[in-house]
């Protein structure tokens, strides 16, 4: 397996293989957390830093692990990164983690860490590894505060509220209303957040749509082939 | 020479998209002008206002998809789901509740899952469910039934006042009754049925105004029925379902549950019944599977109404079994005509594995 440039590796996880919104992976916390910024950005940088380092130690322990036990072992890694990220949000953003509850624990069993470590990981070398997971986690990362952002918005009518249980008193004013006495219950219950994603979703590939578009408007013209019945071949 | 006369056996053309959605639209009637007597003109600003924004939706999702639009617009699918939806609405509904209902109804229960005749869901019941699970407090405010002749009534100025939202949710708290299947639902653990209904837990008249209104829906049915519009089968099947599980409920705990008549005439059975169940495009096909489909709904039905959190239980009913009409469809195929029954599904087939 060639490895790919890290230009390339980031443009994959942030974008054209974004695991929220093109592999659909990780769904369970994404439905489940993004009702709010706060929440959306806590469980994204948790998951960010997992990721990140369970990239990292399985690409460099990637020549010693056989290929029967690379599975387990893999597991364990991630359980142990997702050990360290509960214990630092316990011991820093207590709220928080009493708030976000059993989807830090549940961090294991986000298929798009696993998924990075088996597909990427497993047979690149450090650096790219480590690329991949910084990107794959922001790529993760950014749609579920893009997700929650939409949810807190258009739900409750507030955006950044209760910032200060993640980043500390300074932001504890950050807090805005913009639609008072918004109260749409379905965006903040879990069906909204199927139906955001799937939105966003839409929105990704209309996006994707355009470019192509432009890109092949781009391109310079072919020759104009002349057709001429019964004849073979073409003229140019 | 009667051999030439053939115009007898020849089977009927099947009716138009527009012809079934008109007859729907005429059979509407009794049902509007029995809750516009008694409830107000709030049922036809509610009616008007969905109208004209299922009638601007659906104009625009059809332009978005290059279909085209006046041939489409033309078949009153569009106007019959904002009659329905109006018309289950709470009367004189604020504009922004009734456009999140057309929006889920026609934006995406219907066009995003491709649309009429696509559609998985009941559009009116999605855009019904999601206010319901959304706004609780909007949708639980009924005005009491003073009647449009009374001196209580309140002019159609109000009803606009209302629609335009600017009605202050107090005011309208204060003018609202709770639902006869609301006010039971939430009656006092330890106090029984009849003690209950000595209260007086209503406005006055408001159980009759109920009861009026559903059996214009019936008349309205039967209408639909009459006219093949619709099959008698998922009617009768929900309807008879319902007061089966209703009787059997009520015979086990006649202090504490509601009687067949009350769940059969108190709140959307009847119409739910006629109008929404039998939606052709989300409701299961084949005559055996309209008969377990109307089933399905009418027991869900009486789970929900005594068990589940919400009053009345028809949306929710008509949804779940929404999911299980390609299901039923798939299990009661009738056989064709010199073909053995189907074998397929779970059932083996002994005697030719024998061979």
């Amino acid at each position: 397996m060639t490895t790919p440039s890290l230009g390339e590796v980031s443009r994959h996880g942030l974008w054209s293989n974004n695991p929220a919104l093109v592999q659909l992976l990780g769904l369970c916390p994404l439905l489940a957390v993004s009702s709010s910024v706060v929440n959306a950005l806590g469980l994204a940088l948790a998951t960010l830093l997992v990721l990140l380092g369970s990239n990292v130690a399985v690409s460099l322990i990637r020549h010693q692990v056989s290929g029967t036990l690379r599975l387990p072992a893999f597991v364990m890694i991630i359980a142990a990164f997702v050990t360290c990220a509960e214990l630092l949000m316990a011991a820093y953003t207590f709220e928080l983690y009493r708030i976000l509850g059993i989807f830090i624990p549940l961090i294991v069993t986000n298929c798009a860490i696993l998924g990075r470590a088996e597909a990427f990981a497993s047979r690149q070398p450090l650096l790219p590894s480590a690329t991949d997971g910084l990107m794959t986690g922001l790529g993760f990362g950014a749609v579920l505060v893009l997700l929650g952002g939409l949810r807190e918005l258009f739900g409750q009518g507030t955006l950044f509220v209760d910032m200060d249980l993640l980043l500390g008193p300074a932001a504890a004013g950050w807090g805005i209303t913009v639609f008072p006495d918004l109260d749409f219950l379905f965006l903040v219950l879990p069906p909204g957040a199927f139906f955001a994603t799937g939105l966003l979703i839409a929105l990704k590939n209309l996006i994707d749509d355009r470019l192509e578009r432009r890109r092949q408007a781009r391109l310079p013209d072919r020759p104009r082939e002349t057709r001429r019945v019964r004849v073979t071949g073409t003229i140019r | 020479m009667s051999l030439m006369h053939t115009d007898q056996t020849a089977p009927r053309r099947p009716a138009s998209t527009t012809a079934v959605m008109g007859w729907l639209l005429v059979a509407t009637l009794p049902g509007i002008a029995a809750l516009t007597w008694h409830f107000g003109w709030g049922v036809l600003t509610n009616l008007g206002f969905a109208a004209a924004a299922a009638i601007g939706l659906e104009a625009t999702m059809l332009r978005l998809r290059h279909r085209p639009v006046a041939a489409t617009l033309g078949d009153n699918s569009a106007l019959v789901t904002a009659v329905l939806l109006g018309a289950a609405l709470p009367p004189g509904s604020a504009w922004w509740l009734i456009l999140i209902g057309m929006v889920a109804a026609i934006v995406v229960a219907k066009h995003l899952y491709g649309g009429l005749g696509h559609n998985l869901f009941n559009p009116a019941m999605v855009g019904y469910a999601l206010l319901l699970v959304s706004f609780p407090g909007p949708m639980s405010l009924w005005p009491s039934p003073d009647g449009l002749l009374s001196p209580e009534a309140r002019p159609l100025g109000e009803a606009l006042h209302q629609l335009a939202g600017l009605t202050s949710l107090e005011t309208r708290d204060a003018l609202s009754g709770a639902t006869p299947l609301d006010a039971f639902k939430h009656k006092p653990e330890a106090l029984m049925a009849s003690e209950f209904w000595a209260d007086s837990p209503l406005p006055d008249g408001a159980l009759a105004a109920w009861q009026q209104v559903a059996l214009a829906w019936l008349a309205g049915g039967a209408l639909l029925v009459y006219k093949r519009v619709i099959g008698w089968q998922i009617p009768v099947a929900m309807l008879g379902t319902l007061t089966l599980v209703a009787t059997l409920l009520y015979a086990g705990n006649p202090s504490h549950q509601g009687s067949p008549l009350f769940h059969l005439l108190g709140g959307a059975a009847i119409f739910g019944a006629f109008f929404i169940a039998t939606d052709p495009v989300s409701a299961a096909t084949s005559r055996r599977g309209k008969l377990i489909y109307g089933a399905g709904i009418g027991a869900l039905v009486m789970v929900i109404r005594p068990a589940g959190a919400y009053p009345d239980a028809v949306a929710f009913a008509v949804l779940l079994m929404n999911f299980a009409a390609p299901f039923i469809d798939y299990y009661s195929e009738p056989r064709v005509y010199g073909h053995p029954t189907a074998t397929r599904g779970i059932r083996v087939d002994v005697d030719k594995e024998a061979r």
